[in-house]
């Protein structure tokens, strides 16, 4: 079996911590982060909106630098968290569309509900709900934080026909 | 003849701004537009001379401040703004967003959207990365405040500056009328970010990096501090704020004492003689018809319906050509209607660029020519953002102009 975690900033413990739990002992397992390539992108051609400028190079290391670094750093939090043997994989592009590509051969997708703490449409963010809509192996859903008690809220917008 | 050749002199230095081949600086043929426009005499030597007087003092605020930003850099001071939210936000990623609200609102309002631009969001990426946080609505924050923020002072944009003499309002008053515009154009980026992202807000990890130690640059602060109180000050005291900017960057600078050449191309030369070559040709063309094109488009008067008006035209041509030139053709024609509509047309052309992630049609249009192959960028979001944002600020900022008009 083949297990792919998501990796996301603010959700990744609860990942890690349910994959631990509920992931079979002898899974291969993969950490996935991807960075998106769009806020690189917005970061450094902004100078290319100020018509007529020549800003001077910004000092320091260059954005996909940190941007790697980071990743990295995280993946690595996430490793010794886990406690056991896993891949590292580290992506860059539109998020939601690599973490359906990287899931490709795997059996499953570890991936965390990034939005309210109640059950529900809001509950997954735009790009979650993509991932869990496109993804091509069986797909764990968790719990970010400890979810809040009642029942879950309504989804006006596709209720099944009543009795 | 003359409307012709000033005309295609105003396109050729668009183009050069937009394509910046290496071959053709905007620069070189912005001066090589002036010279032809007063060669053929599409505009006579007394008017290039008039066009310049009026431009003059603009280019040398524009330098002052520059070099006041640039002393903030050398000073440290980005770098302590980045500790600050580091520290501030404690892991939340949410909290880092009013923080980058805050600094990013500041910064620009002080020294400029390009410092905004060119300074803070690079530290504002790696604070959010190592926070760690997705990055993605703290770089966007930066990226609109850039342009929405930029409403408050006559330092806070080159629009700004080139309206700021031509309105004939002082400092304080200037800011005064655009306090409201601007505190209402941050309430709305607040609420549209926060709704856009409320999922990458909504959850932080609990990893505990050593934040930053927070070196604050006293001096440049208290620099930056007085020169603030200085524009303020500065009609009370009858000093044109030029003075009072410059005043600032020469402290700044005398301390840092960076190398000459540093200093002389911090202050951008070659922007400073592109603003002063496309003013001469736009001048030239405002006197073969594009003042008239322009003022049978815009609405006339200070009312609030001819206020809103003026914002949405100036709106629109700031994404058509970029905001500087914008600003230059429409400002001669509503400057004739007072300051109201001269501020209304600020809230368009510093508000309006939102909409295109490149500033500007034809820069997004070029660009998609020349880079056809290159990695497609997903300006998706920006887009969103930009539609979700730019029409209700440019209409309940206009409506705000209009209240602080009949009370300040």
């Amino acid at each position: 079996m083949r297990a792919v975690v998501w990796i996301a900033e603010g959700t990744w413990e609860a990942c890690v911590d349910h994959a631990l739990e509920l992931v079979p002992g002898d899974a291969e397992m993969t950490l996935l982060h991807v960075a998106p390539a769009d806020v690189e992108d917005v970061a450094a051609r902004g100078a290319a909106r100020l018509l007529g400028r020549r800003p001077p190079p910004v000092p320091g290391p260059p954005l996909r630098a940190i941007a790697e670094e980071e990743a990295q750093a995280l993946l690595a939090s996430a490793q010794s968290r886990l406690g056991r043997a896993a891949q590292l994989e580290s992506r860059r592009g539109r998020v939601e569309r690599e973490v359906v590509d990287a899931c490709a051969g795997a059996d499953l997708l570890v991936v965390a509900r990034d939005g309210e703490l109640r059950a529900g449409p809001k509950s997954l963010g735009p790009q979650t709900r993509f991932v869990v809509d496109h993804a091509p192996c069986q797909v764990l859903l968790v719990w970010a934080a400890e979810p809040a008690p009642g029942p879950p809220e309504p989804d006006r917008h596709r209720q099944p026909p009543g009795p | 003849m003359n409307e012709a050749v000033s005309l295609v002199a105003l396109a050729a230095i668009l183009i050069a701004a937009v394509a910046r081949a290496r071959w053709a600086p905007d620069w070189v043929v912005a001066v090589l537009g002036a010279a032809l426009v007063l060669a053929v005499g599409a505009i006579s030597f007394s008017g290039a001379r008039s066009a310049l007087r009026e431009l003059g003092p603009t280019v040398g605020f524009l330098a002052a401040l520059l070099l006041l930003a640039d002393g903030c850099r050398r000073a440290g001071m980005f770098d302590a703004l980045g500790a600050w939210m580091a520290r501030g936000a404690r892991q939340s990623p949410s909290r880092l967003l009013a923080l980058v609200f805050i600094a990013a609102a500041a910064t620009t309002a002080v020294l400029s959207l390009d410092a905004t631009i060119v300074l803070l969001t690079p530290i504002v990426f790696a604070t959010a990365a190592r926070l760690p946080a997705n990055p993605r609505p703290h770089v966007y924050a930066c990226s609109h405040l850039a342009n929405s923020a930029s409403l408050l002072l006559p330092v806070s944009n080159l629009t700004n500056l080139l309206a700021f003499h031509a309105s004939g309002l002082s400092f304080a008053r200037f800011g005064g009328l655009m306090a409201l515009p601007w505190l209402v154009a941050l309430a709305i980026e607040w609420l549209i970010f926060t709704r856009s992202f409320s999922s990458e807000l909504r959850h932080s990890a609990t990893r505990r990096p050593q934040p930053p130690a927070l070196d604050l640059p006293v001096f440049a602060l208290c620099v930056l501090a007085a020169t603030l109180a200085g524009f303020v000050l500065s009609s009370a005291v009858g000093v044109a704020p030029v003075w009072v900017a410059a005043a600032g960057a020469l402290v700044l600078q005398v301390r840092a004492r960076p190398p000459l050449k540093e200093l002389v191309l911090a202050t951008e030369p070659t922007l400073l003689v592109f603003v002063l070559g496309l003013g001469i040709v736009v001048a030239a063309a405002g006197q073969h018809g594009l003042s008239g094109a322009v003022t049978s488009i815009l609405p006339d008067g200070h009312e609030l319906p001819a206020l809103l008006g003026i914002a949405a035209v100036s709106a629109v041509a700031a994404n058509l050509v970029n905001n500087l030139p914008a600003t230059l053709i429409i400002l001669p024609v509503v400057a004739a209607s007072g300051p109201g509509a001269v501020l209304a047309m600020l809230v368009g052309v510093n508000v309006g660029p939102n909409l295109t992630y490149v500033g500007s049609l034809a820069t997004l249009l070029w660009r998609r020519i020349v880079h056809a192959h290159d990695e497609e960028t997903d300006i998706g979001e920006f887009t969103r953002l930009g539609v979700r944002t730019v029409p209700l600020i440019l209409v309940a900022s206009t409506l705000a102009l209009w209240l602080a008009l009949q009370v300040v």
